[in-house]
């Protein structure tokens, strides 16, 4: 191949639109740890969470024949984790760092252990349909814009309808300034009356429940398979990413879009053969990119100030 | 000595996250993580008795298990020992699994290139060469978390991805074995062997293994790095004023426990399968943060605890063998290790609190 076809229409409307849909697992995980570390719990359990989200969402469309409750049976899955880092995190208030990464070893050996049991070891695993292509009506036929933002599954709509619910719930309404009062000074919030462990294990459980959505976004709607360590690393590049995003969901959708992009050019150059580039250099890309992105963006100063701190109360 | 004069010594009171690592109960937590493993096997309907009898059996019932079980064990206690160190600093490395990989890849590199050194030169070279593979991909992170305020969590993880894409590539093209088929390189020269203990397969790692725990020990009792060590994991403000240079101390705590992890990863490649492969880690790096975790921060505490879960794995095998249970069920039961160490010491820590 050539640089010249890299550079027409088709491929670049075609990588912007792939970019877009590879976005959003991280889209989603990013979005849940946002409003979990707004809090001041500190979730570095997502890699896990996601995992398990995505083997019970492969496993719910499975059995079922529906994309959508795979989806929310990887909902369910997330909040299953979340309840426990919720646990152990506010009520047993132990180390966050460690209680994440038993949760990662947790999420992913269950998924692991529990698909191979169920669906054994094959040479051909099995496929599920996946969520079909929703075109918005005439927005879908305008030309270019169209098929980069209207051609989708609804669980990519969705996640855009998020990253706004999010923010305005966050930043538009008493309870997202409780949530924040919690993360930042959480005795001050106590003396208010607020429940702060009430809302952190609610952020808990609804952070993780968006990494397990993410999970099930990944299997359900864009492999439509479950195969180990299918996560590869998302859920560690979506904490990056909360960094970069500064805990804030509008810079987090330029972030994890960029990652998309970063991962669709990766897959489109692996798959035209590009042989300029050996295809584990691309493999890398994602990861070196988000290591830069998080230099980039981050500075501990924009963490909430009580984030991964247990709350005593005196 | 004990954990608890050896903090004494310091002055300084650990922080509640510090004595949460050092007083749960890991025998404890190891029988619950057990008996909630049992619950998991028998809800998938199989007898948890005949699944964990074929698993001691697997690990416990002959001299070859146990040789198999020892050697597994090696890389596991090589990294948990350097992570012990991070972890009493609050430097979380979980990017062993990468600083192996270039450790595995920097040695391979070493002995195809130096096919004619005699056998002692070859060790000593394999086994610095090695360390500084692992210790430069430590480096990385640590500069950037010293320098940058990069989280070395989120770095040292991400950097293990580059590590292995940069293995694989390196066995499918520059490095890989003509002869083959297979992404591998060629087969080491013989003298790049590691030495086994004569009437045995137990190579020199064991040993290496074995004199790293008392020599730790050393560094984190008797020596200023030690002390320094354990000022900035209680408290890295009162090291701020103490005088301790801080993003100095995060390097050479990063570049030991990379090292380490690259030894271990030399040790496969030398003493195992006498080649540079694509897979050359089943994860130690990460089974080794359980290990130190596990082992209480304490080296010796790490011996036992990487002999434990390499008979764990070891024992997991015959277990799928036997009843068909998948080896995935090790990875859960670990994680329910940590979980009830930490459980065990809140509630410890509760008790305390109302009887106190």
């Amino acid at each position: 191949m050539s640089w010249d076809s890299l550079l027409q229409t088709a491929f670049i409307i075609s990588l912007i639109t792939s970019g877009i849909r590879l976005a959003v697992p991280v889209l989603l995980a990013v979005l849940g740890e946002i409003i979990t570390e707004r809090a001041g719990v500190q979730n570095l359990g997502l890699e896990g969470i996601m995992a398990l989200g995505a083997f019970a969402g492969f496993a719910a469309a499975f059995t079922t024949g529906s994309g959508i409750i795979g989806l929310l049976a990887g909902v369910l899955a997330g909040m299953l984790l979340g309840l426990l880092m919720g646990y152990f995190a506010v009520t047993l208030k132990v180390n966050q760092v460690i209680a994440g990464i038993s949760l990662v070893l947790l999420g992913q050996g269950s998924a692991n252990f529990f698909y191979r049991q169920i669906f054994g070891v094959s040479q051909r695993p099995p496929r599920i349909a996946g969520l079909p292509e929703v075109p918005i009506p005439f927005l879908a036929d305008i030309p270019y814009l169209g098929g980069i933002l209207f051609r989708h599954n609804i669980a990519v709509y969705f996640t855009v309808l998020l990253v706004v619910i999010v923010w305005v719930l966050l930043f538009g309404t008493t309870w997202g300034l409780k949530v924040r009062a919690v993360g930042e000074h959480p005795s001050a919030a106590d003396t208010s009356g607020v429940d702060v462990a009430g809302i952190r294990y609610a952020c808990t459980i609804l952070g993780a429940a968006f990494a397990g959505l993410g999970g099930a976004v990944l299997s359900v709607a864009q492999m439509k398979l479950f195969t180990e360590n299918m996560v590869a690393g998302r859920g560690w590049i979506a904490i990056a990413l909360v960094i970069f995003s500064r805990w804030h969901p509008g810079l987090a959708l330029a972030g994890a879009v960029l990652f998309g992009l970063a991962d669709a050019l990766q897959f489109r150059f692996q798959a035209l053969g590009f042989e300029a580039v050996p295809y584990e250099f691309l493999l890398m890309l994602p990861y070196i990119l988000t290591i830069v992105v998080l230099l980039a963006g981050g500075r501990r100063g924009a963490a909430p100030a009580a984030l991964g701190i247990p709350y005593e109360k005196e | 000595m004990t954990q608890r004069a050896a903090l004494s010594t310091t002055g300084q009171r650990p922080s509640t996250a510090m004595s949460l690592l050092l007083k749960g109960s890991p025998i404890l937590a190891v029988i619950l993580a057990l008996l909630l493993g049992a619950l998991i096997i028998a809800a998938v309907g199989v007898s948890p008795l005949a699944a964990y009898q074929a698993m001691v059996k697997g690990a416990f019932g002959s001299p070859r298990a146990l040789t198999q079980a020892s050697l597994r064990a090696v890389p596991l206690l090589l990294i948990s020992l350097g992570l012990v160190l991070a972890f009493r600093s609050r430097i979380w490395n979980i990017g062993a699994e990468g600083q192996l990989y270039m450790g595995a890849w920097a040695a391979a590199l070493f002995a195809l290139s130096f096919p004619d050194l005699p056998p002692a030169l070859m060790l000593m070279g394999l086994l610095l060469v090695g360390f500084a593979g692992g210790a430069l991909w430590g480096l990385v992170p640590a500069l950037l978390r010293a320098y940058l305020g990069a989280n070395e969590i989120v770095t040292s993880l991400l950097l293990n991805y580059v590590a292995i894409f940069w293995v694989s590539y390196q066995v499918r093209l520059p490095m890989k074995d003509p002869t083959s088929f297979l992404p591998q390189s060629a087969v080491l020269p013989a003298s790049a062997s590691l030495p086994v203990l004569p009437g045995t397969r137990l190579h020199m790692g064991v040993i290496l293994g074995l004199i790293l725990v008392p020599a730790i020990a050393f560094i984190l009792w008797k020596t200023p790095l030690g002390y320094r060590l354990r000022v900035v994991g209680s408290n890295p403000n009162a090291a701020r004023f103490a005088g301790i240079n801080v993003p100095l101390h995060i390097i050479i705590v990063m570049v030991i426990s990379g090292g380490l992890a690259g030894i271990a990863g030399m040790i496969e490649v030398a003493g195992v399968h006498h080649r540079l492969i694509q897979d050359i880690s089943p994860g130690f790096g990460f089974t080794a943060i359980v290990v130190a975790l596990l082992g209480q921060l304490h080296p010796a505490g790490a011996l036992l605890a990487a002999y434990f879960f390499a008979s764990l794995v070891i024992g997991a095998d015959s277990m799928q063998r036997i009843v068909g249970l998948p080896v995935a069920l090790t990875e859960v039961i670990q994680a329910l290790v940590v979980l009830f160490v930490l459980a065990s010491e809140a509630f410890r820590r509760r008790v305390r609190r109302v009887v106190g």
